[in-house]
């Protein structure tokens, strides 16, 4: 293919797209409600996912120390669940951290941080945080923690107090995982029928805007052309629509996700979609544009190939 | 330079559209095809054109065999001839200049020699004003002129007007006329199937006559007789 053939078959596609004004419009703003489609698929997969996963991040668990729990044995002990493969991150807090921590929490409470002032020492203990990589794993961080404490005989306990995601918070935990993976099942087989309905107009626009040019083809064929050359500029028009259906739904999603973003936000407490938009942009550029060329192309090619067997 | 070898065509209904049909035409001629409508001239032309294929026999077209010619290549012998048919057949979203361009851009032709050939050409058939109108724009006359220049503007070897002036007043059908018998002064083969007795009496030319399929009459000098 020279470089005049494909400057042919540009013009060719330029001059059809704007030609053919009202079919052009039509069959781009289909693409955008597909596209636009699309991007909600994308976007709902998106919160759903993050609300389940904040869920499952508020799980930790809290081990209290007593007062006179020593500074070296505390640090032992964190080493030792540090090693275990089942935890994920371990947080050591200090008295003094936990002190500074309980002042800022009540700090409108004058109250409580008299009573605190009365006591004239510290009364909390350290605390160590620890994530487990999965919420059925806390159960055996415990009972870890609590050998190890069996095995330190003859010296006093220093663990106080173990608070952690139990048996009874975990189904609950569970149940509500369940319900937002059945959500999300529902949500996906529901989006994905949409999806698959609106890329099926999609389709049936570009080739009724194809068969409304089924005589201009045969009379190509007829001319001599070559089938390539006939087909080239569909193509080109439909990567047009693509193009531009693109571009039109990723200008609509900013308004749409700076609004959903502030309501979002507050609702679900995790990411907002308007932040997430902007910096996944070009993520959401190659997706979107890129379904529109693909689709635009892909419907055009097999729109003509049908008028083509003369 | 075409020779069509008894061809039968059948189509799917048992219907017979062409029947042993066999002739033979020279570089040069002007012959005429004349019949009722569904004599079977039409499909001659779609035969010649490889738009259908023949039940049996076969169509050569300078010694090569019509429809032995890849799909690939289909293009290449289309260009070879010109054609002109009844409803112009012209695309309806180019001018008349780009409708032109597009049969010299099919076969490869530079856009210098566009630039040059289609005013050219458009003169030729007297519509060097129209150059820039679109087919919606020009009377019935205007688009089969159009529809001439496009068919000769790549100098092929043949012309085939099938009813070319079917949808025509008289004074278009003359003009017509005048310029495909300017064509096959040229040298310019043509084939032309009609049914208006008056262009065929005034042609002087040899006519073949087919009535239901077979070729009834070849005559030297023919007339319109049915």
């Amino acid at each position: 293919m020279t470089w005049v053939t494909v400057k042919r078959i540009f013009r060719a596609g330029f001059l059809d797209f704007w030609r053919n004004g009202f079919v052009s419009f039509a069959s781009v703003l289909m693409m955008v409600f597909t596209l636009f489609v699309i991007g909600l698929a994308i976007f709902a997969g998106i919160i759903l996912d993050s609300t389940l996963q904040e869920f499952r991040d508020k799980a930790d668990m809290s081990v209290y120390f007593t007062v006179d729990a020593s500074q070296e044995r505390i640090t032992e002990l964190q080493t030792s669940v540090q090693a275990l493969p089942e935890v994920e991150k371990v947080q050591a807090m200090t008295r003094e951290e936990a002190l500074a921590q309980f002042r800022e929490r009540h700090q409108n409470d004058q109250l409580t941080l008299q009573a605190l002032d009365e006591l004239g020492e510290n009364p909390l203990g350290a605390v160590l945080t620890i994530k487990a990589k999965d919420i059925s794993q806390y159960e055996s961080i415990s009972t870890f923690l609590r050998g190890q404490e069996a095995l330190t005989t003859g010296e006093a306990s220093i663990i106080d107090k173990i608070n952690y995601y139990d048996e009874e918070h975990r189904n609950a935990l569970n149940r509500l995982s369940e319900i937002t993976d059945s959500a999300k099942w529902i949500g996906l087989v529901i989006i994905l029928i949409f999806v698959v309905t609106t890329v099926a107009i999609s389709f049936n626009t570009l080739r009724l805007a194809i068969y409304s040019s089924r005589d201009e083809i045969h009379v190509m064929r007829l001319v001599g052309a070559n089938k390539n050359y006939i087909r080239a500029p569909f193509i080109v028009e439909g990567i047009l629509y693509g193009l531009i259906a693109g571009v039109v739904t990723l200008l609509l999603f900013y308004p749409l996700t700076w609004w959903l973003g502030r309501a979002t936000e507050r609702f679900f407490g995790g990411i907002s979609v308007f932040s997430y938009y902007l910096s996944n942009f070009p993520f959401f550029f190659v997706i979107i544009v890129g379904s529109g060329v693909i689709l635009g192309a892909v419907a055009s090619f097999l729109a003509v190939r049908r008028y083509l067997q003369v | 330079m075409i020779y069509f070898d008894r061809v039968t065509k059948v189509y799917a209904d048992d219907s017979v559209a062409l029947d042993e049909v066999s002739f033979s035409v020279e570089p040069g001629e002007f012959i005429s095809f004349v019949g009722h409508s569904g004599a079977g001239k039409t499909t001659l032309v779609k035969m010649l054109l490889a738009e259908e294929k023949p039940s049996s026999g076969s169509v050569f077209f300078e010694s090569m065999n019509v429809h032995e010619v890849p799909q690939a290549r289909i293009g290449e012998l289309r260009r070879k001839i010109g054609t002109v048919f009844q409803d112009f057949r012209l695309l309806p979203q180019k001018t008349a200049f780009e409708n032109i361009a597009f049969a010299m851009e099919a076969a490869g032709r530079s856009e210098a020699e566009i630039h040059s050939d289609v005013p050219h050409v458009l003169e030729l058939v007297d519509l060097g004003d129209k150059i820039h109108n679109f087919p919606g724009e020009l009377s019935g006359g205007e688009q089969q002129r159009v529809a001439i220049a496009r068919a000769i503007v790549n100098q092929p070897d043949v012309i085939v007007a099938d009813e070319p002036t079917g949808n025509l007043d008289p004074v278009n059908t003359f003009e017509v006329m005048q310029i495909l018998k300017k064509i096959n002064d040229l040298g310019t083969t043509v084939l032309l199937t009609t049914h208006n007795k008056g262009v065929i009496d005034s042609l002087r030319k040899r006519v073949i006559t087919m009535d239901r399929g077979k070729i009834v009459r070849d005559d030297k000098e023919g007339k319109y007789i049915l």
